[in-house]
């Protein structure tokens, strides 16, 4: 008998008991090394996962969740830190899709794609952003054009992550073209194997293909593949990016990073630089810099269980992170030097330092860019006043968007 | 760690804010800083005697409330907020602190009623020119059965009022701390940057002075130093928030171009960056003064931590409230000036930014 099905009912465990069972279990099965390159181990991990009652903790039991509270997650979240398991493909579909769908979805969805998703048997992706639809993701033009008993999907989307692996992806799309932007729009679930769909890695400037494009030709949807309403699709895409935010807030940083202040003192040391007062006051700010967020996030956490709301704030996190990001890159500039422009093709170290450098502007671009999130700190957290905006109560199909003439 | 505050600590918060909204608005800190002392005596004796918070980190033995720095914190950040010009700085931190961090009962039992009351108001001299933290030039003599002590203390918080000076000195064995009475020493009120908040040099000649008793000098000097860095990291961490306030609901209200400026991504943005460090800084302080009450150990790199991060950021603070109030920011009715100068003196009155960033590398053994 499994821990999920042992207390799928009565009182929820003790959590210093629960904490004791997910280090027991992660020493025991968590992999060695993760990175994600075979699919199907991924999938028997999730499995496996599941099996012993650490997926969906906080998800219901009618799902297959374990109904419990935060505490419990963030627990077994804690414990998981230590390791670095091969749950990447799942991200997008725990974080964002499985939640979304739970939040919005008929009993019918929910039961068809939930607890298989706890299970690893499907690999989700979210289809929002479009090569003329970033920031402003409400202007995207993706159509689904109701036709009989189904709706026919054209388009395209951009910046899917593990659209590669995917089974299945929450699209969005313009269903209304009469209607103003955000209220024309329609959330489905998209077979990712229907015929229609292509799936394109994207390769970014870091040299890795993280992300793809996807191509929408007449793909056909059934009409059950509603995700909430018709035309109330902003909705459902206002609570998945909720969701988003949460999902971010506590993923955990790498193990690892070329460019935090261990790894770049110890670089210092290499060069034999670290004695300098200039390296020895850039290192300095360079930890203030992330201890401060660091204990920022713990802040939000302790918050959290005491009952506040995170709410935009998750903005300030995301915001300082990205600027971590960029003084980390100017601080290993200074202190290397040009030793970090050339290494030897072996060197491990050196690609490490040079994939930190080039994989900086995602931080702030991805996820809602920095400007953004200034201006959601700005209308949502201080009450500024928003900007006159020009497409307010405009139909779509007049307005100057993307790729629209 | 804990970083969220209590019901009580909110209350205790809730009681400052209400009696310095009464007392120490705009008007009654301007009318201070105008005065011959510089400070509202009769807030300081509500907040000693009606408020009883002067003695929050003191134990109950000498009459204090034996809280902690988290609660003392709490009263920094709404003095700091509200530019409360009282000797607190100088009097219910540095030199409650340093009685404390020393080992002498006698001063303990005679000094730490009288501070926490309010009725006795005493402070440290240790900076000199160049060493804000001493022990810097000044000598020890024994003399008889006491000290005498030679030398210049500057600047020296709360040095024009104090009662008591607690003085660090050089002797052959290194920093000794001693006790000297006001009536024996010479002080000039300074001409500060900072209106609200009085300095004096403090000049010792052949000033008579009790050794104060001590298993530790040195450490205690540190130990006082991390302390006053974490409480001034409070009263900055108060200020960036009032600052912030301040330019938030004035870039509400201005209409410029047919538009609230802050409706403008140039200024949204730019409080949206204020706002992010108020944010950090505020988890940052209460780390800090959590270390204090139940880490000591984590308590000299938090120090230095905070200093390395509040410095500068107040100051930004203050010069994005003076920038977005425009010509209006820049005139002496506005507040803003008083917080710019705030702000820019509390950032180096410890020693400059540099120091703070290569203290706390020290401490991180980098």
């Amino acid at each position: 008998m499994t821990a999920a099905t042992t207390l799928a009912t009565g009182s929820p465990p003790d959590l210093d008991a629960f904490r004791e069972q997910a280090r027991a279990w992660l020493r025991e099965h968590a992999p060695a090394t993760s990175p994600v390159t075979d699919i199907e181990a991924a999938r028997a991990f999730q499995a496996a996962l599941y099996d012993a009652g650490f997926a969906g903790i906080t998800w219901p039991q009618d799902v297959g969740g374990r109904g419990l509270s935060t505490a419990y997650q963030q627990a077994f979240s804690d414990e998981e830190a230590e390791y670095e398991l091969p749950t990447y493909p799942f991200t997008i579909g725990m974080g964002m899709c499985g939640p979304t769908v739970n939040d919005l979805g008929t009993p019918e969805q929910r039961t068809r794609y939930l607890p298989r998703l706890l299970r690893g048997e499907d690999i989700w992706c979210q289809l929002f952003s479009e090569p003329g639809a970033g920031s402003d993701v409400a202007s995207l033009q993706t159509r689904a054009v109701l036709d009989g008993d189904s709706w026919v999907v054209d388009g395209q989307k951009v910046w899917t992550t593990n659209a590669q692996w995917a089974d299945f992806g929450a699209l969005l799309a313009r269903t209304d073209p009469d209607r103003p932007k955000h209220s024309g729009l329609t959330m489905f679930v998209l077979d990712m194997h229907a015929p229609g769909v292509t799936v394109r890695p994207l390769k970014d400037m870091s040299g890795r293909a993280p992300f793809n494009e996807i191509y929408f030709d007449s793909v056909r949807i059934p009409a059950d593949a509603v995700i909430g309403e018709v035309n109330n699709g902003w909705h459902a895409a206002v609570t998945m990016l909720g969701h988003e935010r949460v999902s971010i807030g506590s993923r955990r940083r790498p193990k690892t990073n070329p460019l935090d202040f261990t790894a770049v003192t110890a670089l210092a040391q290499r060069q034999g630089v670290s004695g300098e007062p200039a390296t020895r006051e850039r290192l300095a700010e360079l930890y203030m810099r992330e201890r401060v967020l660091e204990l920022f996030n713990v802040r939000l956490r302790q918050e959290a269980a005491a009952g506040i709301a995170p709410g935009a704030r998750g903005s300030v996190a995301k915001l300082a992170g990205s600027m971590l990001a960029r003084l980390a890159v100017d601080t290993v500039g200074e202190i290397a030097g040009p030793e970090i422009v050339a290494w030897d093709p072996e060197d491990a170290a050196g690609a490490a330092v040079a994939l930190g450098i080039t994989s900086t502007p995602s931080s702030s671009i991805a996820g809602g860019t920095n400007e953004i999130q200034r201006g959601i700190i700005g209308d949502r957290v201080l009450g500024l006043p928003k900007e006159p905006s020009v497409d307010r109560g405009v139909p779509f199909r007049e307005l100057k968007v993307g790729t629209q003439k | 760690m804990r970083l969220v505050l209590t019901e009580e600590q909110q209350a205790l918060r809730a009681a400052v804010r209400d009696l310095l909204t009464d007392r120490a608005a705009s008007a009654q800190v301007r009318a201070a800083m105008e005065s011959e002392t510089g400070v509202d005596r009769d807030l300081w004796t509500r907040l000693g005697r009606d408020l009883d918070v002067l003695g929050l980190v003191v134990p109950e033995e000498y009459g204090g409330a034996g809280a902690g720095h988290v609660e003392r914190a709490v009263v920094q950040e709404e003095l700091g907020r509200a530019l409360a010009p009282t000797p607190f700085l100088g009097s219910a931190v540095l030199a409650t602190d340093a009685l404390l961090a020393l080992d002498d009962e006698e001063a303990r039992r005679e000094l730490l009623p009288k501070l926490v009351s309010g009725e006795l108001i005493a402070t440290v001299a240790v900076a000199e020119p160049g060493t804000p933290w001493g022990p810097g030039a000044t000598t020890a003599t024994a003399s008889g059965d006491g000290w005498t002590l030679d030398g210049i203390k500057t600047p020296v918080v709360a040095g024009d009022l104090a009662d008591v000076f607690l003085v660090v000195a050089t002797t052959p064995e290194g920093p000794v701390w001693f006790r000297v009475e006001a009536a024996d020493v010479e002080r000039t009120t300074l001409t500060t940057l900072d209106p609200t908040r009085r300095l004096a040099r403090v000049v010792l000649r052949g000033a008579p002075a009790r050794k104060l008793e001590s298993a530790d000098p040195a450490g205690a000097l540190e130990r006082v130093a991390d302390l006053a860095t974490i409480a001034l990291a409070a009263e900055q961490l108060g200020g960036l928030q009032r600052v912030l306030e301040m330019a938030t609901d004035y870039a509400k209200v201005r209409v410029q171009f047919g538009r609230a400026i802050g409706s403008y991504q140039a200024v949204k943005h730019g409080l949206a960056d204020v706002h992010s460090d108020w944010e950090l800084g505020l988890s940052a302080l209460r780390y800090a003064a959590w270390a204090a009450d139940e880490a000591p150990d984590e308590v000299p790199v938090a120090a230095a931590l905070v200093a390395t991060f509040f410095g500068p950021a107040y100051f930004k603070a203050a010069e994005a409230c003076v920038q977005y109030h425009g010509g209006i920011g820049y005139t002496w009715e506005h507040d803003a000036h008083l917080y710019y100068k705030r702000a820019k003196s509390t950032e180096l009155l410890f020693g400059a930014p540099g120091r703070d960033r290569a203290r706390l590398a020290d401490r991180l053994g980098v």
